[in-house]
């Protein structure tokens, strides 16, 4: 991946709570994630981990609670982070080829230089050759790979994984797998939902299990960390 | 200055998305062109009746037509989660609005000129003399129609019968446009022709008064 150009930035929620009509999806969940480190969101469907994501990325508006980022120099204002955001819906444009959609997101985002930037992403990802293909003729993988390079537009020091391997096969897995190291190695603070073991998963630096919207388990231990995984699949 | 540059960038994208598939504009060009032609034959063409009604019928026909078209505007952007997207990466929502309503006005006000001719064969009606006219009174009626649409299309498009909701909300609410847009243009259309202010200066307040509210409370329509 392209050398890194960010401060490491910390997230901190504080008393979470979110209600959609009669339901509550998160309550009070309070949780801070240091700079660089790797979170890992487990948990069954329904438990919350897409919703807190979401509120991390500032598309749902909590019904209670705070989220805030930090450095480790000086405290950053939320509106001067903006995370990057993949999530199993790619969140590109099908009728738009890969550069263009990279484009529109780079000068909506208002990054340096877009062409080099999105040039650059393309060839991170592998799809340099086919920057001029429809989104739309793409297989999943070649989707994610897209939805990936669009979230590191703007470098951020903060990425959001909403179960990124959906729908992935074996070799797809294995190069998010890789990429997601990549940018874990690079310094930044990674907060992904998955389900159960494996490979992206192995990558964590701590396991959060959620169960009915608030956290049941919190650990980086090895041992333990398996089992938050596997408890949370089963 | 970043409002602004956002909404071009996302006008390109409507612009560009549109001229690919160009499925909004031939829609909505057949379904008026229908409708012309259907009506014009239960009128006598060369009768004064057809110049009191046809104005009525050419904008029930927009109104129907535009309903139809802003129906995806914003449910297409759930297909991929590209809202999400765009929530992300632009510094202030109001772009997302404003670029879509530009692009709706556009291609509302291309389809009404391009039918335009054959409206005015069909129903007798001569528009040259005052051609400057219909085409401020098209654009600011479409404006309006596209304003109220686009958060229309917004709010539609996260309720379950999203495909009834939008002409169920939208039709009511631009019922003022309908009546002054159609008042003007029977002026337009007299034998002796006459420009009425008062449905200008309505159809110029009503765009105002449905952009300032879209811009203050747009925000809370796209959240989830």
């Amino acid at each position: 991946m392209t050398p890194p150009a960010f401060s490491p930035v910390g997230v901190r929620f504080e008393n979470i709570d979110k209600r959609y009509g009669g339901l509550l999806a998160l309550r009070g969940v309070t949780l801070s994630i240091s700079p660089g480190e790797c979170v890992v969101f487990a948990g069954r469907n329904g438990s919350g981990k897409t919703t807190l994501l979401r509120i991390a990325a500032r598309l749902v508006r909590p019904s209670r609670g705070t989220v805030s980022f930090s450095g480790t120099s000086h405290e950053h204002q939320v509106n001067d982070v903006r995370p990057g955001f993949v999530a199993h819906a790619t969140m590109v444009y099908d009728e738009l080829s890969a550069e263009e959609n990279l484009l529109l997101f780079a000068r909506l985002q208002n990054v340096d230089k877009p062409q080099s930037r999105v040039n650059a992403l393309l060839e991170d990802v592998g799809l340099a050759d086919r920057r001029d293909s429809l989104v739309r003729t793409f297989s999943r993988g070649m989707r994610q790979r897209v939805a990936i390079a669009r979230a590191l537009l703007h470098e951020p020091a903060v990425l959001l994984l909403d179960e990124p391997a959906t729908g992935l096969d074996p070799q797809g897995v294995t190069w998010l797998a890789e990429a997601i190291r990549r940018l874990r190695d690079s310094g930044r603070t990674i907060l992904m939902s998955l389900h159960g073991e494996s490979e992206i998963s192995s990558l964590g630096t701590r396991a959060i299990r959620l169960d009915a919207g608030a956290i049941a388990a919190d650990t980086r231990t090895g041992a333990t960390f398996r089992t938050i995984l596997t408890l949370a699949d089963a | 200055m970043s409002l602004l540059a956002n909404t071009a960038v996302l006008l390109g994208k409507e612009l560009r998305t549109e001229f690919r598939s160009r499925e909004l504009l031939t829609t909505t060009f057949v379904f008026i062109l229908v409708v012309i032609v259907l009506f014009s034959f239960t009128f006598d063409p060369t009768s004064d009746e057809s110049r009191r009604f046809a104005p009525g019928l050419l904008w029930l026909a927009f109104l129907f037509a535009s309903s139809l078209m802003l129906q995806p505007c914003f449910l297409r952007e759930q297909h991929n989660d590209t809202l999400s997207a765009l929530r992300l990466s632009v510094s202030d929502p109001f772009a997302i609005f404003l670029a879509k309503l530009a692009a709706n006005t556009f291609f509302l006000l291309f389809t009404e000129l391009l039918l335009l001719p054959l409206f005015a064969v069909m129903y007798n009606v001569p528009v040259v003399p005052v051609l400057h006219w219909l085409v401020l009174v098209f654009f600011l009626a479409s404006l309006g129609i596209s304003i109220a649409g686009t958060a229309l299309s917004a709010i539609s498009a996260q309720a379950r019968m999203r495909e009834l909701l939008l002409p169920l909300l939208m039709l009511p609410l631009l019922t003022p446009i309908l009546v002054a847009s159609t008042e003007v243009t029977k002026g337009l259309f007299d034998r002796a022709p006459y420009v009425q202010w008062k449905g200008i200066g309505f159809l110029a307040v009503f765009d105002v008064v449905f952009l300032t509210a879209l811009w203050l409370f747009g925000e809370y329509l796209l959240e989830e």
